[in-house]
């Protein structure tokens, strides 16, 4: 950690924090890394040879540079490891990274003669590139909210991190068929997508306080969205391991590869059927030795520690003082409205930092941002930043009578858009101006409709919406579950975008339904606006676009679309 | 943003990749030297190209080099312009406005 700016609070909120022997682990990690990347530059290895062994450090190589993607295990960063990726923006990159829907970060370009200075960097603030990619098991997401939703029983990070553990290295699962997601929520409301992930886990608390998972499995996105089915409806926590290697070794067994678009979990479970696969991993789980696998009451607790509360004040007079500077600023009134969370403890409330301000790259900040961000998470939640899939940043433990003073600074840093879950909140992924699988662009396509909707008023009008703008069927940007969801396609070496309306990625998942043919690049934002017309054309009192949508179905707003084609 | 793909072998072509040792988009030019600029690319024929693909595999093979490939191209005043979209992504960069800029314009608007 030397060279930080040790600015953070004594008592920070619940990170988990690497030992000496975590930091050996990197360094040699980075060490042996090193070596690769000199024997690649002096003609020791081919790229056939290199590229395996790169991937396996998060380096990709995409159209104008390497892009290094730097997991944020369940999207919880400290103060100085924010203030570490500035580092690495300013010194690797051209001074910016771009938050992802799995909660991590990328750098988009950095110089293959620099890639293992830059992981060394990392490594000094107990972040690394391990597992996000390859056919492995990817970083485990969860609820941005963690651990202070108000609806939450189970702290999923808890479950995360051993997870993490579990699967880092696993040696029997380093070379699956394809990759591996696994998300988990904890709170009634799945803020996680559980159900498009390999593996969705839904934590509950009994009466007893005994804690148990619902499992889903076989969900995904991409070429094939399939929605998980759930294979156990309750497992005790002590055999969450145990039945997770049962579930990951019949896929390892069985899943195909010979064909790289057949072989997620889902075309497994699709293929044999769920009974089948149910009954499989059942008779795997049971012959496995699953005494050595039991997650044990004392390992839960000790890494429980590493999230304990942080020390909250009793704030009798928060909420009147939050209730009078909303009276006094209908911005800030406005801004609440839309980008906080309601929080477990009195007094507190979780906030949100847009990163779509209107005109903007969805999920970009700038290094300058990330050491406010940081100075700020410091100052005003503990030294403590999330993640969330929808690439904004949380903080999750606010005062609520220092919200105000929050937001007065945020504003200056680009960083108060009042916009979460309203139209310009666009999930998009890095599309074909920086991926080299994209085949249409999806961050211009993302600026031009929030320009067009810039209006906030318009937007609150308009109510929640969630737009998701991927660049290629592999649907980074899960557009498949957007309530309206926009795709790139290549249409001879052109860009054209087919439209799905009515999709979700909550307790209500489901995949949205493709409203016919695709729209040229300059044809998008009006689609965009025609349909949402159709939408406040139609609206009964009180329904939100997926509530018209789900009552109406596709009918009027195909009809809009392509009246006139 | 409007020009289609013809059948190939009646285009013109270049040959492009990225550059090992930082990853930049690289174009072959004459004499074997690789540029970053498209319009310092050579021009092929289609069954030219072969020789053009031919040095840039003995680049590849040289650690100079990553995956070299032909690319079709009209020609135009300016320089060559790829035929297809990801082509030109790959010669004008991302055409998005970096959030730093975006960033330094938001400050100074609340400054005023």
């Amino acid at each position: 950690m030397d060279g930080l700016d040790r600015t953070a609070p004594q008592v920070t909120a619940g990170i988990y924090k690497y030992d000496a022997y975590d930091r050996q682990f990197l360094r040699d990690r980075v060490a042996e890394f090193r070596g690769q990347v000199d024997r690649r530059l002096a003609g020791a290895l081919s790229e056939d040879e290199f590229k395996p062994l790169r991937l396996m450090n998060g380096l990709y190589l995409q159209l104008h540079a390497y892009m290094l993607r730097c997991a944020v295990p369940y999207g919880v960063l400290s103060s100085d490891q924010m203030r570490q990726f500035a580092v690495v923006a300013r010194r690797f990159d051209r001074g910016y990274g771009h938050f992802t829907t799995r909660q991590n970060i990328q750098f988009n370009w950095i110089k293959l003669e620099e890639a293992a200075d830059a992981i060394a960097t990392l490594a000094d603030a107990d972040l690394h590139a391990i597992q996000t990619s390859g056919n492995c098991i990817r970083n485990v997401t969860t609820d941005e909210y963690a651990g202070a939703a108000f609806d939450e029983s189970v702290d999923p990070r808890v479950y995360a991190e051993i997870l993490r553990q579990w699967s880092t290295l696993h040696p029997e699962f380093s070379f699956l068929p394809r990759k591996f997601k696994i998300a988990i929520t904890g709170a009634a409301r799945d803020r996680a997508a559980i159900q498009l992930h390999d593996i969705g886990l839904a934590a509950r608390r009994d009466a007893s306080g005994a804690v148990s998972f619902e499992v889903w499995v076989g969900g995904g996105m991409g070429r094939t969205p399939i929605l998980a089915y759930r294979i156990r409806e309750r497992l005790p926590e002590a055999e969450t391991i145990a039945y997770l290697e049962a579930i990951l070794r019949v896929y390892n067994a069985l899943g195909g590869r010979e064909n790289i678009h057949k072989a997620r979990i889902k075309i497994l479970v699709r293929d044999v059927g769920q009974a089948r696969f149910t009954e499989l991993v059942e008779q795997e789980y049971a012959r496995l030795p699953r005494e050595r696998y039991r997650l044990e009451p004392e390992v839960v607790a000790a890494i429980q520690a590493h999230f304990a509360p942080p020390p909250f004040a009793v704030l009798p007079q928060a909420d009147a003082a939050l209730a009078a500077a909303c009276d006094g600023d209908a911005e800030f009134a406005a801004w609440v409205g839309r980008n906080t969370h309601p929080h477990k403890v009195a007094g507190y409330i979780s906030a949100v930092i847009s990163l779509k301000p209107i005109g903007g790259i969805p999920g970009d900040c700038s290094a300058a941002q990330m050491d406010a961000i940081a100075d700020l998470a410091d100052r005003y939640a503990f030294g403590e930043v999330r993640v969330s899939h929808v690439q904004n940043l949380v903080l999750a433990h606010v005062r609520k009578d220092e919200l105000y003073a929050l937001w007065q600074a945020l504003r200056p840093l680009g960083l108060a858009t009042g916009n979460v879950g309203l139209l310009s909140d666009i999930i998009a992924c890095p599309g074909l101006d920086y991926c080299a699988l994209a085949n249409a662009r999806a961050i211009p396509v993302a600026q031009l409709i929030a320009e067009r909707f810039a209006d906030l008023h318009r937007q609150h009008d308009i109510g929640s919406v969630y737009i998701n703008i991927s660049g290629c069927i592999n649907a980074c940007a899960h557009h498949h579950v957007g309530h309206i969801g926009i795709l790139g396609v290549d249409r001879k070496g052109e860009e054209y975008y087919q439209i799905t309306l009515g999709g979700s990625a909550t307790n209500d998942a489901r995949i949205g339904d493709i409203v016919g043919p695709s729209f040229a690049y300059d044809q998008v934002t009006d689609a965009v606006e025609t349909i949402l017309r159709s939408y406040l054309a139609i609206r009964q009192a009180g329904e939100l676009f997926i509530d018209t949508y789900r009552r109406t179905g596709l009918a009027p707003f195909k009809e809009a679309l392509y009246a006139t084609a | 943003m409007q020009a289609k793909v013809k059948a190939r072998g009646t285009q013109p072509l270049v040959v492009t990749a990225n550059r090992l040792r930082d990853g930049r988009v690289v174009w072959l030019g004459g004499g074997g030297i690789w540029s970053e600029r498209v319009g310092d690319a050579a021009i092929f024929d289609g069954a030219g190209v072969a020789a053009g693909l031919s040095a840039a595999a003995q680049a590849e093979a040289e650690q100079i080099v990553v995956a070299p490939y032909e690319v079709e191209v009209t020609l135009k005043p300016g320089g060559p312009e790829p035929l297809r979209m990801r082509e030109r992504v790959r010669v004008v960069g991302p055409s998005v406005l970096a959030p730093s800029v975006l960033a330094a314009g938001m400050l100074a608007e609340a400054a005023e």
